[in-house]
């Protein structure tokens, strides 16, 4: 090279990194805490944190991320089908509006309505998927773009379940701390759930069907089936979070279907990073303190989820967790070329 | 006779959201679902150029066709550039910078009936017993101009003729030495033009609201699939389709279902055929 040393930076594993991937047995408490510490430290600060913010307006805010947080993971499952939802809303709406109506129109209890919204939303959010289930990438994109929105104007026009006003006067939760400890249990719940998962054989033919599904296909696995049923596991975390929300509201009307809810969590996922789960709870732990810090800006909130979008998409496509988690494992130097 | 007549404006004018779409869509597979931003943003920026700038009818209308197919271009080379390929990637962009620009005007308060474009010709002519002003024959004269032209222009200039060539094989074009980025971004410039002439033949009929920004994205989204998205005879039967039902669904019920018939379309299209009504094998194979 004609104008000197030229340099390429190497990333290598910490040593620690390769002794307690391969060593089974774990020499030191060192070792022990280096593979316990990412996973411990979240979940011990998420069940200390209600108790910390008790009756402050953050608790409020705690509750929205474990929301968000939960329809974020939800994303990240169906995306790790190869199954892009731009539609998160249908499953939140769904759960929302099965428990409001249960509780508004029947009168059930809470302890009923939530379990019954999660698997009610969920099996209609599956029936009306399978149908388009076969469609490749950017059209099954557009329809569950689509399905909220028509569902917002059915409700507006065929003016059922309250129509433009929404249903009202639901019961609310006995106690502040039931409601928060069932976000944050069903938020670990999930997240390890999910990442569990797509560890064990089952998860194996998902990644499958999302890398190439015709080699799926051809192994002679029905990958419909496969998908109807992560569709259903994702919406089940969908309707939960609607239902869950739909309670603590105890309203709910056609904004549960709005756009606002397919956004915020993509947004979370994009800028948390795919593919881990981890990275999408990260993403909306993130975003939704963010966006109640800037409350002021009202309207431009939506903009700056969009713009935080663009900018994760553009500078940083693998997303803050996995940006971490290579700074965590491995360490960086340059080496001449 | 009133059901044809609006029935043909309707279509037309459900090509002409549609058509800057297809375009890019078919030639360089780039999903713009910033296309009812863009219809938005060039409505409001000739609204601006006359109303603030004091600019001629004619000159603004130009020049924000022009500055939207620019910025068109930029954003092939500045941001699509860098997501090319990941199709999930380069829909969750362009739906971003909708929103970015759709929410930012929509609080700079860009809505309502101060904020009307003229029409080209006031006034209206009785057609065989329905009267129909005259901006809503200049808009199917603008629709039928544009699809000619644009036919010609795919068969009969060098550039649209390779526009063609990388819609049908883009390593073959590549190999005669057509250059796929520079297409992709000419198509993208030319979609989000297009977007911008829609609006102007559209916007001068009604008041600009900001919510159409994802009524047009939509509506264009609806023709596209039910005729078949890149081939311009698809689009336009389904723009005569969705046009004639939405009328009639107008006429006969109330005009809340137009939406609910629109959507509802695209997702029993995408149900049952998901290939478009008039839309070949190859588009089959990358649906299903």
């Amino acid at each position: 090279m004609a104008e000197g040393e030229k340099y390429r930076k190497e990333r290598l594993d910490r040593g620690i990194k390769a002794r307690s991937d391969t060593i089974y047995v774990l020499a030191s408490s060192r070792d022990l805490l280096y593979l316990l510490m990412p996973r411990a430290l979240p979940v011990a600060l998420l069940i200390l944190l209600p108790i910390l913010l008790h009756g402050t307006y953050w608790e409020k805010v705690l509750f929205y991320s474990c929301i968000f947080g939960l329809l974020a993971l939800s994303w990240d499952f169906m995306n790790s089908v190869g199954l892009v939802s731009l539609g998160q809303a249908l499953f939140f709406g769904a759960g929302a509006y099965f428990a409001g109506a249960l509780n508004h129109y029947l009168g059930w209890p809470i302890f009923l309505t939530i379990p019954a919204g999660t698997i009610g939303g969920a099996l209609i959010c599956t029936a009306l998927l399978v149908p388009v289930v076969r469609l490749r990438g950017v059209y099954f994109s557009i329809v569950t773009l689509i399905l909220p929105l028509l569902f917002a104007h059915l409700i507006e026009t065929l003016e059922i379940l309250g129509g433009t006003h929404g249903l009202l006067s639901l019961s609310a939760y006995p106690s502040g701390w039931i409601a928060i400890y069932l976000a944050v249990g069903a938020l670990l719940l999930v997240l390890f759930g999910f990442r569990k998962i797509l560890d064990e054989d089952f998860g194996m033919i998902l990644r499958g069907i999302r890398d190439d599904d015709r080699v799926v296909m051809a192994a002679g696995v029905n990958i419909y089936w496969y998908k109807a049923q992560s569709i259903f596991l994702a919406a089940a975390v969908g309707s939960f979070a609607g239902a869950l929300m739909t309670h603590y509201y105890q309203f709910v009307g056609r904004s549960v279907l709005a756009l606002d809810y397919t956004i915020l969590p993509l947004a979370a996922v994009v800028l948390g990073g795919p593919g881990s789960f981890a990275g999408a709870a990260l993403g909306s732990f993130i975003l939704v303190p963010l966006s109640e810090a800037l409350r002021a800006m009202g309207g431009l909130r939506m903009a700056l989820y969009g713009l935080i979008l663009i900018g994760a998409l553009a500078a940083l496509p693998e997303g803050i967790f996995h940006y971490l988690q290579r700074r965590y494992h491995q360490f960086e130097r340059m080496v001449k070329v | 006779m009133e059901i044809i007549i609006y029935g043909i404006t309707n279509s037309i004018s459900l090509a002409l959201m549609a058509i800057g779409f297809s375009l890019t869509f078919g030639i360089s597979g780039l999903p713009n679902f910033a296309h009812g931003a863009f219809y938005l943003l060039g409505g409001i920026l000739t609204w601006i150029f006359l109303n603030q700038l004091g600019i001629p009818y004619l000159v603004a209308a130009l020049l924000s066709i022009l500055a939207i197919g620019a910025f068109g271009f930029f954003l092939y080379w500045g941001l699509m550039l860098r997501l090319r390929g990941l199709a999930i990637n380069e829909v969750i962009a362009t739906l971003a910078v909708a929103i970015v620009i759709i929410e930012v005007l929509r609080w700079m308060g860009f809505s309502g009936f101060s904020y009307v474009l003229p029409p080209f010709i006031r006034g209206s002519v009785n057609i065989g017993g329905v009267w129909v002003d005259n901006q809503r024959i200049v808009m199917v004269g603008i629709g039928a101009a544009l699809i000619v032209v644009l036919y010609l222009f795919t068969r009969r200039t060098k550039t649209g003729l390779s526009f063609r060539a990388i819609a049908q094989n883009e390593r073959t074009a590549i190999a005669v030495g057509i250059d796929p980025d520079w297409t992709a971004a000419l198509s993208l410039a030319m979609g989000s033009g297009l977007a911008v002439v829609a609006g102007l033949a559209i916007l001068p009929l009604g008041a600009i609201d900001t919510e159409m920004g994802y009524d047009i994205l939509l509506y264009a989204l609806a023709v596209g699939i039910i005729g078949g998205l890149e081939s311009l005879p698809g689009a336009l039967l389904g723009s005569f389709i969705l046009g004639f039902s939405q009328i009639l669904v107008a006429t006969f019920l109330r005009a809340q279902w137009q939406t609910v018939v629109t959507l509802a379309a695209i997702v029993i299209i995408l149900a049952i055929k998901p290939s478009g009504l008039l839309g070949k094998y190859k588009e089959l194979e990358e649906r299903v």
